[in-house]
Protein backbone atom coordinates (compact mmCIF):
# COMPACT_ATOMS: atom_id res chain seq x y z
CA UNK A 1 0.00 0.00 0.00
CA UNK A 2 1.56 3.72 -0.81
CA UNK A 3 1.93 5.61 1.71
CA UNK A 4 0.76 9.22 1.73
CA UNK A 5 4.53 10.37 2.67
CA UNK A 6 5.48 8.12 -0.80
CA UNK A 7 3.31 9.59 -2.84
CA UNK A 8 4.29 13.33 -1.81
CA UNK A 9 8.22 12.65 -1.92
CA UNK A 10 7.81 10.50 -5.40
CA UNK A 11 7.37 12.74 -8.03
CA UNK A 12 6.83 10.23 -10.35
CA UNK A 13 4.27 8.61 -8.54
CA UNK A 14 2.89 11.93 -8.23
CA UNK A 15 2.72 12.22 -11.98
CA UNK A 16 1.23 9.12 -12.55
CA UNK A 17 -1.55 8.99 -9.62
CA UNK A 18 -2.54 13.13 -10.92
CA UNK A 19 -2.81 11.56 -14.54
CA UNK A 20 -4.75 8.73 -13.28
CA UNK A 21 -6.64 11.04 -11.43
CA UNK A 22 -7.94 13.46 -13.77
CA UNK A 23 -8.55 10.99 -16.57
CA UNK A 24 -11.77 9.97 -15.25
CA UNK A 25 -13.04 13.12 -16.43
CA UNK A 26 -11.77 12.77 -20.25
CA UNK A 27 -12.51 8.79 -20.14
CA UNK A 28 -16.40 10.42 -19.12
CA UNK A 29 -16.64 12.96 -21.74
CA UNK A 30 -14.69 12.62 -24.85
CA UNK A 31 -14.18 8.89 -25.02
CA UNK A 32 -17.97 7.98 -25.51
CA UNK A 33 -18.16 11.03 -28.30
CA UNK A 34 -16.53 8.77 -30.54
CA UNK A 35 -19.71 5.90 -29.99
CA UNK A 36 -22.65 8.20 -30.35
CA UNK A 37 -24.53 7.87 -33.94
CA UNK A 38 -24.24 11.64 -34.49
CA UNK A 39 -20.45 11.51 -34.69
CA UNK A 40 -20.27 8.13 -36.26
CA UNK A 41 -23.43 7.78 -38.93
CA UNK A 42 -23.79 9.78 -42.14
CA UNK A 43 -25.81 12.77 -41.42
CA UNK A 44 -29.10 12.90 -42.47
CA UNK A 45 -27.59 16.42 -43.97
CA UNK A 46 -25.31 14.74 -45.97
CA UNK A 47 -27.12 12.22 -47.11
CA UNK A 48 -29.66 14.54 -48.63
CA UNK A 49 -26.76 16.48 -50.31
CA UNK A 50 -27.15 19.40 -48.14
CA UNK A 51 -23.99 19.19 -46.54
CA UNK A 52 -21.35 18.63 -49.34
CA UNK A 53 -17.45 18.73 -48.64
CA UNK A 54 -15.94 22.11 -49.89
CA UNK A 55 -15.01 22.65 -53.64
CA UNK A 56 -11.51 23.98 -54.10
CA UNK A 57 -12.37 27.44 -54.33
CA UNK A 58 -14.32 27.49 -51.20
CA UNK A 59 -11.70 25.42 -49.24
CA UNK A 60 -9.17 28.27 -50.33
CA UNK A 61 -11.60 30.79 -49.12
CA UNK A 62 -11.78 29.04 -45.86
CA UNK A 63 -8.35 28.63 -45.71
CA UNK A 64 -8.22 32.64 -46.15
CA UNK A 65 -10.86 32.61 -43.36
CA UNK A 66 -8.35 30.47 -40.72
CA UNK A 67 -4.94 32.52 -41.94
CA UNK A 68 -6.76 35.75 -41.27
CA UNK A 69 -7.80 34.65 -38.01
CA UNK A 70 -11.59 35.98 -38.67
CA UNK A 71 -12.25 33.48 -35.90
CA UNK A 72 -10.86 35.62 -33.43
CA UNK A 73 -13.64 37.59 -34.05
CA UNK A 74 -16.62 35.99 -35.51
CA UNK A 75 -17.87 33.03 -34.23
CA UNK A 76 -20.01 29.91 -36.40
CA UNK A 77 -21.98 28.76 -33.88
CA UNK A 78 -26.14 29.75 -33.72
CA UNK A 79 -27.11 28.44 -29.57
CA UNK A 80 -30.65 27.24 -29.48
CA UNK A 81 -31.65 31.05 -28.10
CA UNK A 82 -34.56 33.04 -29.20
CA UNK A 83 -32.39 36.03 -29.17
CA UNK A 84 -29.56 34.61 -31.80
CA UNK A 85 -32.17 32.07 -34.14
CA UNK A 86 -34.46 35.57 -34.60
CA UNK A 87 -30.82 37.47 -35.24
CA UNK A 88 -29.65 34.48 -37.49
CA UNK A 89 -31.47 31.97 -38.43
CA UNK A 90 -31.51 28.33 -37.04
CA UNK A 91 -29.35 26.92 -34.51
CA UNK A 92 -25.99 25.28 -35.43
CA UNK A 93 -26.13 21.26 -35.46
CA UNK A 94 -23.20 18.79 -35.55
CA UNK A 95 -24.18 17.33 -38.91
CA UNK A 96 -23.23 20.71 -40.03
CA UNK A 97 -19.61 20.62 -39.58
CA UNK A 98 -18.80 17.31 -40.93
CA UNK A 99 -16.55 18.48 -43.24
CA UNK A 100 -14.96 21.12 -41.00
CA UNK A 101 -11.52 19.99 -40.30
CA UNK A 102 -11.34 22.28 -38.06
CA UNK A 103 -14.40 23.73 -36.85
CA UNK A 104 -14.48 27.16 -36.73
CA UNK A 105 -16.82 27.67 -34.21
CA UNK A 106 -14.90 30.46 -31.98
CA UNK A 107 -15.39 31.21 -28.77
CA UNK A 108 -16.08 35.28 -29.26
CA UNK A 109 -18.20 37.71 -31.05
CA UNK A 110 -16.70 41.36 -31.21
CA UNK A 111 -18.22 40.83 -34.89
CA UNK A 112 -21.61 38.85 -35.64
CA UNK A 113 -22.17 35.10 -35.99
CA UNK A 114 -21.49 33.61 -39.48
CA UNK A 115 -22.89 30.30 -38.81
CA UNK A 116 -25.73 31.40 -41.58
CA UNK A 117 -24.31 34.03 -43.21
CA UNK A 118 -24.29 32.16 -46.70
CA UNK A 119 -26.98 34.36 -48.68
CA UNK A 120 -27.67 36.87 -46.45
CA UNK A 121 -26.16 39.40 -48.08
CA UNK A 122 -25.12 40.14 -52.40
CA UNK A 123 -21.50 39.00 -53.41
CA UNK A 124 -21.11 42.99 -54.08
CA UNK A 125 -22.02 43.41 -50.17
CA UNK A 126 -19.35 40.89 -49.18
CA UNK A 127 -16.22 42.58 -51.78
CA UNK A 128 -17.13 46.42 -50.55
CA UNK A 129 -17.52 45.60 -46.88
CA UNK A 130 -14.21 42.97 -47.26
CA UNK A 131 -12.03 46.11 -49.42
CA UNK A 132 -13.39 48.73 -46.58
CA UNK A 133 -16.44 48.14 -43.99
CA UNK A 134 -16.86 51.51 -43.60
CA UNK A 135 -18.25 51.83 -47.18
CA UNK A 136 -21.46 49.87 -45.98
CA UNK A 137 -21.32 49.63 -42.43
CA UNK A 138 -20.24 53.36 -41.13
CA UNK A 139 -20.11 52.14 -37.22
CA UNK A 140 -17.86 49.14 -38.16
CA UNK A 141 -14.77 48.57 -35.92
CA UNK A 142 -13.52 45.47 -38.58
CA UNK A 143 -10.07 45.66 -40.06
CA UNK A 144 -10.28 46.51 -44.10
CA UNK A 145 -9.04 43.13 -46.40
CA UNK A 146 -8.47 44.91 -49.28
CA UNK A 147 -5.05 43.21 -49.77
CA UNK A 148 -7.11 39.52 -50.34
CA UNK A 149 -7.75 41.42 -54.08
CA UNK A 150 -4.53 39.52 -55.06
CA UNK A 151 -4.23 35.88 -56.74
CA UNK A 152 -4.28 32.75 -53.81
CA UNK A 153 -1.00 32.27 -52.09
CA UNK A 154 0.42 28.85 -52.94
CA UNK A 155 -2.76 27.83 -54.99
CA UNK A 156 -0.54 24.74 -55.72
CA UNK A 157 -1.10 23.25 -52.25
CA UNK A 158 -4.42 22.53 -53.11
CA UNK A 159 -4.01 19.24 -54.31
CA UNK A 160 -2.27 17.88 -50.76
CA UNK A 161 -5.06 20.01 -48.80
CA UNK A 162 -7.11 17.62 -50.32
CA UNK A 163 -5.60 14.95 -49.88
CA UNK A 164 -5.12 15.60 -46.51
CA UNK A 165 -8.51 15.78 -45.71
CA UNK A 166 -9.28 13.03 -47.57
CA UNK A 167 -6.89 10.94 -45.08
CA UNK A 168 -9.25 12.66 -42.09
CA UNK A 169 -12.81 11.92 -43.98
CA UNK A 170 -13.81 13.91 -46.65
CA UNK A 171 -14.93 11.81 -49.27
CA UNK A 172 -12.94 13.85 -51.95
CA UNK A 173 -12.83 11.97 -55.15
CA UNK A 174 -9.33 11.26 -57.43
CA UNK A 175 -11.01 13.39 -60.09
CA UNK A 176 -12.24 16.43 -57.90
CA UNK A 177 -8.53 16.58 -56.24
CA UNK A 178 -7.06 16.62 -60.23
CA UNK A 179 -9.40 19.22 -61.35
CA UNK A 180 -8.67 21.59 -58.02
CA UNK A 181 -5.79 23.68 -59.29
CA UNK A 182 -7.52 24.27 -62.22
CA UNK A 183 -10.32 25.19 -60.65
CA UNK A 184 -8.40 28.02 -58.75
CA UNK A 185 -6.93 29.37 -61.74
CA UNK A 186 -7.51 33.01 -62.02
CA UNK A 187 -9.44 33.38 -58.82
CA UNK A 188 -8.37 35.71 -56.21
CA UNK A 189 -8.05 35.47 -52.33
CA UNK A 190 -11.96 37.96 -52.16
CA UNK A 191 -13.25 35.69 -54.64
CA UNK A 192 -12.42 32.59 -52.64
CA UNK A 193 -13.53 34.07 -49.29
CA UNK A 194 -16.88 35.48 -50.86
CA UNK A 195 -17.66 32.03 -52.43
CA UNK A 196 -16.60 30.30 -48.45
CA UNK A 197 -19.03 33.28 -46.81
CA UNK A 198 -21.97 32.88 -49.15
CA UNK A 199 -22.15 28.87 -49.07
CA UNK A 200 -22.03 28.70 -45.20
CA UNK A 201 -24.96 27.43 -43.05
CA UNK A 202 -27.17 27.05 -46.25
CA UNK A 203 -28.23 23.59 -45.44
CA UNK A 204 -30.46 24.58 -42.70
CA UNK A 205 -33.42 27.35 -43.51
CA UNK A 206 -35.47 28.79 -41.21
CA UNK A 207 -38.64 28.72 -42.46
CA UNK A 208 -42.39 30.44 -41.04
CA UNK B 1 -25.06 12.21 -25.24
CA UNK B 2 -28.15 10.26 -25.87
CA UNK B 3 -27.76 8.99 -29.06
CA UNK B 4 -25.06 5.83 -28.28
CA UNK B 5 -24.51 3.34 -30.81
CA UNK B 6 -25.12 0.65 -28.15
CA UNK B 7 -25.81 0.34 -24.52
CA UNK B 8 -22.86 -0.07 -23.33
CA UNK B 9 -21.58 3.51 -23.69
CA UNK B 10 -24.75 4.55 -21.48
CA UNK B 11 -23.54 2.28 -18.43
CA UNK B 12 -20.20 3.12 -18.72
CA UNK B 13 -20.87 6.74 -18.47
CA UNK B 14 -23.41 6.04 -15.67
CA UNK B 15 -21.21 4.11 -14.19
CA UNK B 16 -18.00 5.80 -13.82
CA UNK B 17 -19.85 9.22 -12.88
CA UNK B 18 -21.18 7.77 -10.14
CA UNK B 19 -18.61 5.80 -9.02
CA UNK B 20 -16.14 9.12 -8.94
CA UNK B 21 -18.56 11.18 -7.13
CA UNK B 22 -19.55 8.19 -4.80
CA UNK B 23 -15.41 7.77 -4.05
CA UNK B 24 -14.59 11.41 -3.40
CA UNK B 25 -17.19 11.51 -0.54
CA UNK B 26 -15.56 8.32 0.73
CA UNK B 27 -12.16 9.68 0.48
CA UNK B 28 -13.17 12.95 2.48
CA UNK B 29 -15.08 10.71 5.10
CA UNK B 30 -11.95 8.05 5.25
CA UNK B 31 -9.36 10.99 5.48
CA UNK B 32 -10.93 12.88 8.10
CA UNK B 33 -12.07 9.83 10.64
CA UNK B 34 -7.75 9.51 10.70
CA UNK B 35 -6.64 10.36 14.46
CA UNK B 36 -5.21 14.06 14.24
CA UNK B 37 -3.24 15.83 16.92
CA UNK B 38 -3.72 19.15 16.78
CA UNK B 39 -1.11 21.41 17.23
CA UNK B 40 1.52 18.79 16.88
CA UNK B 41 3.39 18.64 13.12
CA UNK B 42 2.59 15.59 10.82
CA UNK B 43 6.69 15.17 11.01
CA UNK B 44 7.25 15.80 7.29
CA UNK B 45 9.63 18.48 6.24
CA UNK B 46 9.98 19.78 3.21
CA UNK B 47 12.74 22.68 0.99
CA UNK B 48 14.54 22.09 5.10
CA UNK B 49 11.82 24.10 7.03
CA UNK B 50 8.76 23.44 5.88
CA UNK B 51 6.37 21.37 8.14
CA UNK B 52 2.57 20.93 8.16
CA UNK B 53 0.22 20.67 11.31
CA UNK B 54 -1.21 17.44 11.80
CA UNK B 55 -4.82 19.44 11.80
CA UNK B 56 -7.57 18.07 11.31
CA UNK B 57 -10.11 19.80 8.17
CA UNK B 58 -12.54 22.52 9.32
CA UNK B 59 -16.13 20.99 9.89
CA UNK B 60 -17.25 24.37 7.48
CA UNK B 61 -15.17 23.10 4.77
CA UNK B 62 -15.87 18.90 5.08
CA UNK B 63 -19.78 19.72 4.93
CA UNK B 64 -19.32 22.02 2.22
CA UNK B 65 -18.01 18.91 0.50
CA UNK B 66 -20.84 16.56 1.41
CA UNK B 67 -23.46 19.08 0.28
CA UNK B 68 -21.16 19.20 -3.23
CA UNK B 69 -21.59 15.10 -3.32
CA UNK B 70 -24.94 15.74 -2.51
CA UNK B 71 -26.17 18.32 -4.70
CA UNK B 72 -24.27 16.41 -7.67
CA UNK B 73 -26.34 13.06 -7.07
CA UNK B 74 -29.65 15.42 -7.13
CA UNK B 75 -28.39 17.39 -10.10
CA UNK B 76 -28.05 14.08 -11.79
CA UNK B 77 -31.55 13.10 -11.07
CA UNK B 78 -33.11 16.05 -12.42
CA UNK B 79 -31.00 16.84 -15.29
CA UNK B 80 -29.41 14.54 -18.03
CA UNK B 81 -25.96 13.21 -18.03
CA UNK B 82 -25.92 9.86 -16.95
CA UNK B 83 -25.57 8.21 -20.18
CA UNK B 84 -28.64 8.42 -22.33
CA UNK B 85 -30.88 9.01 -18.98
CA UNK B 86 -32.40 12.27 -19.64
CA UNK B 87 -33.22 13.17 -16.16
CA UNK B 88 -36.50 13.96 -14.38
CA UNK B 89 -37.23 17.03 -15.66
CA UNK B 90 -36.65 16.05 -19.21
CA UNK B 91 -34.85 19.24 -19.86
CA UNK B 92 -32.80 19.60 -23.32
CA UNK B 93 -31.50 22.95 -24.87
CA UNK B 94 -33.89 22.17 -27.77
CA UNK B 95 -36.90 21.74 -25.31
CA UNK B 96 -35.96 25.00 -23.98
CA UNK B 97 -35.91 26.45 -26.80
CA UNK B 98 -39.36 25.25 -28.26
CA UNK B 99 -40.47 26.89 -24.71
CA UNK B 100 -39.30 29.97 -25.35
CA UNK B 101 -40.31 30.41 -28.60
CA UNK B 102 -43.57 29.16 -27.61
CA UNK B 103 -43.56 31.86 -25.37
CA UNK B 104 -43.07 34.70 -27.63
CA UNK B 105 -45.42 33.60 -29.65
CA UNK B 106 -47.89 34.04 -26.65
CA UNK B 107 -46.71 37.48 -25.87
CA UNK B 108 -45.68 39.06 -29.20
CA UNK B 109 -47.80 37.07 -31.65
CA UNK B 110 -50.63 38.80 -31.09
CA UNK B 111 -48.98 42.10 -31.82
CA UNK B 112 -47.58 40.90 -35.12
CA UNK B 113 -50.75 39.95 -36.24
CA UNK B 114 -52.69 42.57 -35.44
CA UNK B 115 -49.98 44.56 -37.95
CA UNK B 116 -50.17 41.95 -40.26
CA UNK B 117 -53.83 42.32 -41.32
CA UNK B 118 -53.63 46.07 -41.37
CA UNK B 119 -53.02 47.53 -44.47
CA UNK B 120 -49.38 49.34 -44.93
CA UNK B 121 -50.54 52.58 -45.23
CA UNK B 122 -52.00 51.76 -41.78
CA UNK B 123 -49.10 50.25 -40.31
CA UNK B 124 -47.11 52.88 -41.89
CA UNK B 125 -48.78 55.64 -39.79
CA UNK B 126 -48.80 53.94 -37.06
CA UNK B 127 -46.06 55.37 -34.77
CA UNK B 128 -45.77 51.73 -32.72
CA UNK B 129 -45.95 50.20 -36.25
CA UNK B 130 -42.99 52.38 -37.79
CA UNK B 131 -40.79 51.56 -34.67
CA UNK B 132 -41.50 48.22 -34.85
CA UNK B 133 -40.42 48.46 -38.54
CA UNK B 134 -37.82 50.45 -37.90
CA UNK B 135 -36.52 47.93 -35.34
CA UNK B 136 -36.50 44.89 -37.74
CA UNK B 137 -34.63 47.10 -40.39
CA UNK B 138 -31.98 48.24 -38.17
CA UNK B 139 -31.50 43.99 -37.48
CA UNK B 140 -31.99 42.95 -40.92
CA UNK B 141 -31.61 45.43 -43.67
CA UNK B 142 -29.00 48.30 -42.04
CA UNK B 143 -26.19 46.61 -43.29
CA UNK B 144 -26.71 47.29 -46.70
CA UNK B 145 -29.10 49.93 -47.05
CA UNK B 146 -27.42 52.14 -44.06
CA UNK B 147 -28.98 52.95 -40.77
CA UNK B 148 -30.85 55.93 -42.03
CA UNK B 149 -32.29 54.16 -45.27
CA UNK B 150 -30.02 56.30 -47.60
CA UNK B 151 -27.93 53.70 -48.98
CA UNK B 152 -24.36 53.35 -50.29
CA UNK B 153 -22.31 52.97 -53.71
CA UNK B 154 -24.33 49.85 -55.15
CA UNK B 155 -27.19 49.79 -52.71
CA UNK B 156 -30.47 51.38 -53.20
CA UNK B 157 -31.40 54.66 -51.34
CA UNK B 158 -34.94 53.79 -49.44
CA UNK B 159 -35.97 57.10 -48.82
CA UNK B 160 -35.89 58.88 -52.27
CA UNK B 161 -38.56 58.27 -55.13
CA UNK B 162 -36.21 56.41 -57.27
CA UNK B 163 -37.33 52.46 -57.41
CA UNK B 164 -35.61 50.39 -59.83
CA UNK B 165 -38.60 47.85 -59.26
CA UNK B 166 -41.22 49.55 -58.44
CA UNK B 167 -42.21 51.73 -55.25
CA UNK B 168 -45.44 50.63 -54.37
CA UNK B 169 -45.74 48.86 -51.07
CA UNK B 170 -46.87 45.72 -52.62
CA UNK B 171 -43.49 45.98 -55.58
CA UNK B 172 -41.65 46.72 -52.24
CA UNK B 173 -43.25 43.81 -50.15
CA UNK B 174 -42.75 41.46 -52.99
CA UNK B 175 -38.83 42.95 -53.32
CA UNK B 176 -38.52 41.86 -49.48
CA UNK B 177 -40.30 38.46 -49.82
CA UNK B 178 -38.70 37.30 -52.69
CA UNK B 179 -35.14 39.10 -53.32
CA UNK B 180 -33.87 40.79 -56.72
CA UNK B 181 -31.45 39.64 -58.96
CA UNK B 182 -30.16 42.44 -61.43
CA UNK B 183 -27.54 42.14 -63.94
CA UNK B 184 -26.20 45.05 -66.76
CA UNK B 185 -24.15 42.99 -69.04
CA UNK B 186 -20.19 44.15 -69.86
CA UNK B 187 -21.41 46.61 -72.94
CA UNK B 188 -24.51 46.02 -73.58
CA UNK B 189 -25.65 44.68 -76.37
CA UNK B 190 -22.37 45.27 -78.21
CA UNK B 191 -19.19 43.74 -76.83
CA UNK B 192 -17.20 44.90 -79.46
CA UNK B 193 -16.91 48.11 -78.19
CA UNK B 194 -13.37 50.09 -77.60
CA UNK B 195 -12.27 52.07 -74.73
CA UNK B 196 -12.45 54.92 -76.89
CA UNK B 197 -16.02 53.96 -77.66
CA UNK B 198 -16.90 53.29 -73.86
CA UNK B 199 -16.04 56.81 -72.93
CA UNK B 200 -18.18 58.18 -75.55
CA UNK B 201 -21.20 56.62 -74.32
CA UNK B 202 -20.54 57.35 -70.66
CA UNK B 203 -20.10 61.37 -71.91
CA UNK B 204 -23.54 60.62 -73.36
CA UNK B 205 -25.38 58.79 -70.65
CA UNK B 206 -23.65 61.80 -68.47
CA UNK B 207 -25.01 64.38 -70.91
CA UNK B 208 -28.94 63.38 -70.38
CA UNK B 209 -28.72 64.93 -66.87
CA UNK B 210 -26.57 67.61 -68.12
CA UNK B 211 -23.41 66.20 -66.02
CA UNK B 212 -21.21 66.94 -69.37
CA UNK B 213 -21.00 68.86 -72.07
CA UNK B 214 -18.92 66.86 -74.95
CA UNK B 215 -21.08 67.71 -77.73
CA UNK B 216 -18.92 66.08 -79.81
CA UNK B 217 -18.52 62.67 -77.94
CA UNK B 218 -22.13 62.81 -76.76
CA UNK B 219 -23.33 62.80 -80.44
CA UNK B 220 -20.86 59.60 -81.22
CA UNK B 221 -21.59 58.01 -78.05
CA UNK B 222 -26.18 58.45 -78.84
CA UNK B 223 -25.44 56.67 -81.45
CA UNK B 224 -23.91 53.49 -80.00
CA UNK B 225 -26.78 53.98 -77.02
CA UNK B 226 -29.42 53.29 -79.83
CA UNK B 227 -27.21 49.80 -80.58
CA UNK B 228 -25.92 48.73 -77.13
CA UNK B 229 -28.52 50.24 -74.58
CA UNK B 230 -31.67 51.09 -75.73
CA UNK B 231 -32.78 47.45 -76.04
CA UNK B 232 -33.20 47.99 -72.00
CA UNK B 233 -32.61 51.60 -71.13
CA UNK B 234 -35.20 52.73 -73.50
CA UNK B 235 -34.44 55.20 -76.49
CA UNK B 236 -34.67 57.69 -74.43
CA UNK B 237 -32.73 56.19 -71.57
CA UNK B 238 -36.04 56.64 -69.48
CA UNK B 239 -35.25 53.09 -68.35
CA UNK B 240 -38.08 50.48 -67.34
CA UNK B 241 -38.89 49.60 -63.95
CA UNK B 242 -37.82 46.00 -62.95
CA UNK B 243 -35.77 45.98 -66.45
CA UNK B 244 -33.04 48.74 -66.69
CA UNK B 245 -33.16 51.59 -64.85
CA UNK B 246 -33.63 55.77 -65.57
CA UNK B 247 -30.54 57.00 -67.32
CA UNK B 248 -31.93 61.00 -67.16
CA UNK B 249 -32.20 61.40 -63.74
CA UNK B 250 -30.06 62.39 -60.52
CA UNK B 251 -30.08 59.29 -59.11
CA UNK B 252 -26.95 57.20 -59.67
CA UNK B 253 -26.53 53.61 -57.90
CA UNK B 254 -23.37 53.00 -59.16
CA UNK B 255 -21.56 56.58 -59.21
CA UNK B 256 -22.08 59.41 -61.47
CA UNK B 257 -18.64 60.20 -62.16
CA UNK B 258 -17.29 59.41 -65.75
CA UNK B 259 -14.80 56.63 -64.20
CA UNK B 260 -17.77 55.00 -62.51
CA UNK B 261 -19.98 54.73 -65.69
CA UNK B 262 -16.88 53.59 -67.98
CA UNK B 263 -16.48 50.87 -65.12
CA UNK B 264 -20.32 50.24 -65.67
CA UNK B 265 -20.25 49.56 -68.95
CA UNK B 266 -16.93 47.92 -69.20
CA UNK B 267 -17.45 45.37 -66.91
CA UNK B 268 -21.21 45.62 -66.43
CA UNK B 269 -22.80 44.73 -62.89
CA UNK B 270 -24.58 41.89 -60.91
CA UNK B 271 -26.24 43.00 -57.95
CA UNK B 272 -28.58 40.93 -55.50
CA UNK B 273 -31.18 41.82 -53.06
CA UNK B 274 -31.57 38.71 -50.88
CA UNK B 275 -34.95 37.25 -50.37
CA UNK B 276 -36.25 37.55 -46.77
CA UNK B 277 -39.70 36.50 -47.05
CA UNK B 278 -38.71 32.82 -45.83
CA UNK B 279 -36.16 33.52 -43.28
CA UNK B 280 -38.77 36.69 -41.76
CA UNK B 281 -41.96 35.35 -42.25
CA UNK B 282 -45.04 37.58 -44.02
CA UNK B 283 -45.61 39.48 -40.58
CA UNK B 284 -42.06 40.91 -40.02
CA UNK B 285 -41.80 41.20 -44.21
CA UNK B 286 -45.53 43.24 -43.83
CA UNK B 287 -43.61 45.70 -40.88
CA UNK B 288 -40.32 46.36 -42.91
CA UNK B 289 -42.90 47.10 -45.69
CA UNK B 290 -44.77 50.05 -43.78
CA UNK B 291 -41.22 50.97 -42.42
CA UNK B 292 -39.82 51.61 -45.84
CA UNK B 293 -43.21 53.19 -47.28
CA UNK B 294 -43.01 55.62 -43.99
CA UNK B 295 -39.89 56.69 -44.92
CA UNK B 296 -41.15 59.01 -47.30
CA UNK B 297 -40.56 57.77 -50.89
CA UNK B 298 -42.92 55.40 -52.33
CA UNK B 299 -45.16 55.14 -54.63
CA UNK B 300 -49.21 55.22 -54.66
CA UNK B 301 -50.99 51.36 -54.63
CA UNK B 302 -51.91 50.78 -58.30
CA UNK B 303 -55.55 51.27 -56.90
CA UNK B 304 -55.24 54.90 -56.20
CA UNK B 305 -53.17 55.41 -59.35
CA UNK B 306 -52.75 52.88 -62.13
CA UNK B 307 -49.29 52.53 -63.77
CA UNK B 308 -49.23 54.13 -67.38
CA UNK B 309 -48.61 51.04 -69.45
CA UNK B 310 -49.86 48.48 -66.84
CA UNK B 311 -46.44 46.39 -68.16
CA UNK B 312 -46.50 43.40 -66.73
CA UNK B 313 -44.38 41.93 -63.99
CA UNK B 314 -40.70 42.48 -64.79
CA UNK B 315 -38.07 39.61 -66.12
CA UNK B 316 -34.79 39.31 -64.44
CA UNK B 317 -32.92 41.53 -65.50
CA UNK B 318 -32.53 45.49 -64.19
CA UNK B 319 -28.75 47.07 -65.41
CA UNK B 320 -26.84 49.08 -63.21
CA UNK B 321 -26.52 52.66 -64.08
Amino acid sequence: MLKHETIEKNVGWLIVLTIVAISFGGLVEIVPLFFQKSTTVESELVAKGLVKPYDPVRLSGRDVYIREGCYNCHSQMIRPFRAETERYGHYSVAGEFVYDHPFQWGSKRTGPDLARVGGRYSDLWHRTHLINPRDVVPESNMPAYAFLDRPIKDASAIEDKMRALRAVGVPYTDEEIAGAKKALEGVTEIDALIAYLQGMGTALKQTR
Amino acid sequence: MSDFVNSFWSIYVTVISLVSILACGLLLWQQSSHKHSPGKTTGHVWDENLEEFSNPLPNWWRWLFYLTVIYALIYLAMFPGLGSFKGAFGWSSVGQYDAEQKLAETNYGPIFEKYRSQDIKTVAASSEGREMGQRLYMTYCSQCHGSDARGAKGFPNLTDKDWLWGGTSEKIKETLTNGRDAMMPAKGLKPDLTPEQIVDLATYVRSLSGLSKDDGRAAKGKELFAVACAACHGPEAKGVTGVAPNLTDSHWLYGSSEPDIVETITRGRVNRMPAFGEFLGEAKVHLLTAYVVSLGGSEPDPAAAPTANGAPPAPTEAAGK
